[in-house]
């Protein structure tokens, strides 16, 4: 038999670029029950922060425990759409997306190896370059989906419940409802791209483990890791160097007018952080002996 | 050198990047950290009549002789609480004096307040001083080039300096007063009508007005006096060998103890007291200021208010001066970023007044707005604001004057000794007031009254000190009143901007309200927002904890304002202090992207400069492998030099023992592997990580890699999708029959048992029939129908020109299956040919390979 091979030897159809389409990548994700009940939990938390303030409501700014807290935006998270969604994101920002970012990132190409199938897909061939591009694409994707979600559901649960009402921020300013909304997403926007560095630090462990749960855990324990050393004073400057030095610039969006240098810091920061995470790991895979 | 290189590849990438890291390092500390100098301790004898040794510390920078510094330090304080400051300043190239005032830590002699004969009278000899040292530059002989810089007591000390001693070149006096007793006894009434030019006349050169009369700050005056008392306890710090301090009067000086006793107990300005207290304020000597001036004044300052610099600017006519604002004080330490705008201001006035370098300063004005807090340092965030002049506390527009919503009259009472009181501030806590529910403010029922604005449609910016009228009437003909005005958010919670009240004294008051005149009130200045759906709200109160007020309980009738007006003044944002981060910011935007492309760029070009030519020997020959060697990074050779073909038509059996190589051989023929030596070639094309002829091949090696949450079709579809090649190329039905899973390759692989696994993966291997087939132990799991059945599925594979290659270590099912057999062992060919060759004469396979490992 003989068939009609390209000169660089390929098989009949085969064209490199067209291999693992973000596509069928985003098709192979998606019907992972793990990614439904991931973005499921997201969309309906908001529900959950309803409920758990219905239940709880006598006590929503009222018993003043932790009083002196300037910040204790959750005095304020019934107060309107606006204010329950930043609440929202408040509570899931520190811990919950930064789970999410890594469990979608950091599963990106150790999900693959613990299946056994990254060796297939890299006899497709699948170049290497474009399989980590398109699965870490895939992976941003629901990332930005999820973030999307709770921000979305939260705003319709906010105004379901309790209405279209402007802003208060901590400090006692108020903004107007319809600009109030720009500037939650705004602090959306901001949340995701500090999250980059989550993203890219569990893309580089995803690469260098072929355990998920490795590349899953060890990202949200650095960023944790990194938490920790934020809150040691003793550092001073030298804490500026830390990727989530800037985790909470957001609020200077709740700021009037609306302050935007940390945030301007904290962006570079953590698109430095994602580039070179992101440029390691695909240095360390190209290179890399597949032995999953 | 260049193997050596490439062998160390990773080592030298990475010894690069760390010497680039270092550097950045390097440069950034180098940039950073100031330029080094020296410090010198030292006990500097001053005084004639006093005669005390002033405990002092010169810092000396690197280039001598520079312009000198004389940095004074707050009431209370020693050198040491400007040390930081110091070292900025030695910093940026001046000799920096800084001295324990006379009265305070190590130094010699008692408090006199910023005396004209005392403490000023110092600071002169400490020109002098600074004359005789080499490393200041000298305007003439005995007069050093020196600025004379200070907060709060420093700052009055400064203006004083400058006022006596014309050797003076520049100052900078910080958060400090013009005159001591409008300070410690606020009256903010003006006489009806006067209130559109506020002080004006009679302010310049005569200290406090005629006749002025104010409520006593009771709570600040207490704190200094017993900060001052600080030495009266056990002997510690005080001079050696000195008397025992007096206890009522500690280190203060015997005539400004007996002013502060006589005020504190009857808590009004006597004649005496006014006399020293003039002494000891700048406003008896601005006239004689020469020194250009750059006037520092705090915006959370319930001590000295936006006023008393405003006063010294007007004062000040025979030199420059520029006046700035921080959202800092007495109450607060102010914003970082205030701070830095602050000492940014005081360089720059330094730099061009004392060694004539950077543009003239000029007199705009700089100011900030409280904004909300700053995340990175969990603090007060402000809005740095500019215009091109000082506006003035009346503002630079016309004032906005808004309505009360119901003005009324009421009657209050004054209660007996001034308490209970309200608590509008606590010293050197009044920013706590501005935030909500800080728990103060609780103004008592009876002892004041109200009135409210309507609440604004949009933000309103005050800029300045606002200002009401009212009417008072008293059965005495005098009342003390304390005049508030609260911003109020749509729920009702109100905060006192920085706890800034107006205390006011009022005289020959009628009895009757109806005969009482209309008397101006002008608040304290402010920086502040009313934001859209806030309201104000006028307090006219009777009593505040930190004023002294009458002693006897009385009822006052007072006709609440009608209205209140809030100053205007235009201003635009300060441009951003954090430039290079912007820079960097849209650098970023624009590199990564265009990194990314570049990099994507490279990568095709250097996909499509890859060797991918045909070796015309074996172009036709399934596979070839020529000298392969494999050495895992931990030095283990899992491969080392091995050789065999897989023609067309074969099925070709790998054998040989666990760890023989059969696997690593099989993933460097995926492209998994790169070979430390030799190659295989597939169709005559050399296979890489990636290699286009990878598309020929279909491949089980180490057991399926399915998902296990798709079924076993869509497994097969998601798969054969992945390779981007038409649908039609599949030949998935042949596939599927060849899996012969029935309806149950539509479960989910999660459920399926080993061989059914097995016969998914073998199906996947064989999507689009590929010419060579690769399976590594293909019958495990598989039950003894299935192995005949597969066994006839290979040989029918190959019978049409493909070729197949299976390892095993099942000698007998190879026997069976294979046509022609490689044996390995420990990483290298023990044997190679036909089945039947390799057997021999012995008749059975396991016998020739048993004997070929050993």
């Amino acid at each position: 038999m003989s068939t009609v091979v390209a000169p660089d030897g390929a098989a009949p159809g085969y064209r490199a670029h067209a291999t693992l389409t973000f596509g069928t990548e985003f098709r192979r994700q998606l019907t992972r029950r793990r990614t439904q009940v991931t973005l499921a939990l997201l969309a309906l938390l908001p529900v959950v922060l309803y409920l758990a303030f219905t239940i709880g409501g006598d006590q929503v700014g009222g018993d003043d425990d932790d009083s002196g807290n300037a910040f204790a935006l959750a005095d304020f998270g019934t107060f309107g759409a606006a204010n329950f969604t930043l609440f929202a994101l408040l509570v899931s920002s520190s811990f919950l997306l930064v789970v999410v970012v890594a469990l979608f990132c950091g599963d990106t190409v150790a999900g693959e190896a613990g299946w056994g199938s990254l060796r297939y897909l890299l006899a497709v061939p699948v170049p290497r370059g474009r399989l980590l591009a398109v699965k870490f694409a895939v992976g941003v994707a629901f990332s930005a989906l999820a973030m999307l979600l709770l921000t979305g559901m939260s705003l319709l649960v906010g105004f379901l419940a309790y209405g279209w009402e402007p802003l208060r921020a901590p400090l006692g300013g108020e903004m107007a409802a319809d600009e109030a909304v720009w500037r939650v997403l705004g602090v959306a926007g901001y949340l995701g791209v500090t999250l980059l560095v989550v993203a890219g630090l569990a893309l580089v462990l995803s690469v260098s483990t072929d355990a998920p749960l490795a590349a899953v855990g060890g990202a949200v324990l650095l960023h944790i890791v990194s938490n920790i050393l934020n809150a040691v004073t003793a550092l001073g400057d030298l804490r500026d160097v830390l990727p989530t030095r800037y985790a909470q610039a957001w609020l200077g969006l709740l700021s009037q007018p609306a302050q935007y240098d940390e945030m301007v810091r904290g962006i570079v920061v953590s698109l430095l952080y994602a580039a070179l995470f992101t440029v390691l790991a695909f240095v360390r895979f190209q290179r890399k002996d597949v032995t999953s | 050198m260049r193997v050596w290189l490439r062998r160390r590849r990773r080592w030298v990438t990475f010894g690069v990047v760390i010497a680039v890291v270092a550097a950045a390092a390097g440069a950034w500390w180098w940039y950073t950290e100031p330029p080094p100098h020296t410090t010198e301790d030292l006990r500097i004898e001053v005084g004639t009549d006093e005669p005390a040794e002033l405990d002092a510390r010169l810092y000396v920078p690197d280039s001598v002789p520079a312009p000198a510094v004389l940095l004074a330090h707050g009431f209370g304080g020693t050198k040491e609480s400007v040390t930081e400051s110091a070292e900025r300043l030695a910093g940026r190239g001046y000799v920096v004096l800084t001295w324990t005032a006379r009265g305070f830590g190590a130094s010699g002699g008692l408090i006199h307040l910023n005396a004209p004969a005392y403490e000023v009278a110092d600071a002169s000899e400490l020109l002098d001083y600074l004359a005789d040292r080499d490393e200041v530059e000298r305007d003439g002989d005995g007069d050093p080039r020196v600025a004379a810089v200070g907060g709060s007591y420093g700052g009055a000390l400064s203006l004083l300096l400058a006022g006596y001693d014309d050797r003076v070149d520049a100052i900078v006096p910080q958060i400090t007063w013009h005159s001591l007793a409008e300070s410690l006894f606020p009256n903010h009434a003006d006489p009806a009508g006067t209130a559109d030019d506020g002080r004006g006349e009679g302010v310049a050169d005569t200290g406090t007005p005629p006749g002025h009369d104010g409520v006593f700050k009771r709570a600040w005056a207490g704190l200094f006096y017993a900060t001052g008392l600080a030495g009266a306890g056990p002997p510690g710090v005080s001079a050696q060998g000195a008397p025992a301090l007096p206890p009522a009067c500690g280190r203060w000086a015997p005539d400004v103890c007996a002013v502060y006793q006589e005020i504190a107990a009857s808590g009004r300005l006597t004649p005496q007291a006014r006399e020293l207290l003039d002494a000891s304020s700048p406003a008896s000597v601005l006239s004689h200021i020469e020194a250009p001036t750059l006037l520092i004044q705090g915006q959370a300052d319930t001590l000295f208010d936006l006023g008393q610099a405003e006063a010294n600017a007007e004062g000040i006519i025979n030199a420059p001066v520029k006046v700035a604002w921080y959202a800092g004080g007495h109450d607060a330490a102010g914003t970082a970023s205030d701070q830095e705008r602050i000492d940014a201001l005081t360089v720059r006035w330094l730099d061009f007044h004392l060694k004539g370098e950077g543009d003239d300063p000029g007199d705009d004005f700089t100011y900030s707005r409280i904004g909300g807090v700053t995340s990175s340092r969990s603090d007060l965030a402000t809005v740095g604001l500019t215009r091109d002049s000082y506006p003035g506390l009346a503002g630079t527009e016309s004032p906005l004057s808004v309505r009360v919503e119901q003005p009324v009259t009421a009657t209050i009472a004054s209660p007996p000794d001034g308490t209970p009181a309200a608590l509008s501030s606590l010293p050197s806590l009044g920013q706590l007031a501005t935030f909500a529910g800080a728990g103060f403010g609780g103004d008592i029922p009876g002892q004041f009254a109200a009135v409210e604005t309507e609440s604004f449609d949009d933000a309103v910016d005050i800029v300045g000190a606002p200002s009401v009228s009212l009417r008072a009437a008293s059965p005495t003909g005098e009342a003390v009143l304390f005049v508030k005005l609260y911003d109020v958010d749509s729920s009702g919670r109100a905060t006192l901007p920085n706890g800034l009240i107006a205390p006011v004294r009022l005289t020959g008051l009628p009895t009757d309200i109806a005969d009482a005149e209309p008397v101006t009130v002008t608040l304290p200045g402010i920086v502040h927002r009313l934001e859209p759906g806030h309201h104000l709200r006028i307090v006219v109160a009777t009593a505040d904890q930190s004023y002294a007020g009458p002693v006897e309980p009385v009822e006052y009738t007072i006709a609440m304002p009608d209205r209140v007006t809030l100053p205007q003044t235009t201003s635009t944002p300060l441009p951003s202090q954090d430039g290079a981060w912007q820079v960097a910011l849209v650098v970023l935007l624009i590199a990564l992207p265009v990194g990314a492309a570049g990099a994507w760029l490279v990568a095709r070009i250097r996909h499509r400069r890859r060797d991918r030519s045909v070796d015309p020997d074996t172009a036709d020959v399934p596979l070839v492998v020529r000298g392969l060697r494999k050495v895992y990074a931990d030095g283990f050779a899992a491969v080392n030099g091995v050789d065999y073909r897989v023609e067309r038509g074969q099925v070709v059996g790998l054998l040989g023992p666990n760890g023989a190589g059969k696997t690593t051989s099989l993933r460097v023929l995926m492209g998994l592997l790169q070979p430390s030596d030799g190659e295989i070639r597939v169709f005559g094309h050399r296979v890489t990580p990636g290699a286009p002829v990878l598309s020929r091949l279909g491949a089980l090696v180490e057991g399926p890699g399915l998902l296990p949450h798709l079924s076993g079709m869509d497994n097969l579809r998601l798969f054969w999708r992945a390779t981007g090649r038409p649908e039609s190329e599949a030949r998935l039905d042949e596939v599927v029959r060849i899996a012969d899973l029935g309806e149950r390759i539509h479960r989910k692989v999660r459920t399926y048992s080993h061989g059914m696994k097995q016969r998914i993966a073998i199906a996947q291997a064989m999507l689009g029939m590929p010419e060579l087939l690769v399976l590594d132990e293909p019958t495990d799991g598989l039950d003894p129908p299935q192995i005949a059945e597969m066994r006839r599925v290979l040989h029918d594979y190959a019978s049409d020109g493909r070729a197949v290659l299976v390892s095993s270590h099942l000698l007998a099912e190879v026997e069976q299956t294979c046509s022609h057999v490689v044996v390995m062992s420990r990483g290298r060919v023990v044997g190679t040919g036909e089945v039947k060759d390799v057997i021999g004469s012995g008749g059975r396979l396991e016998d020739a390979f048993l004997e070929l490992v050993e």
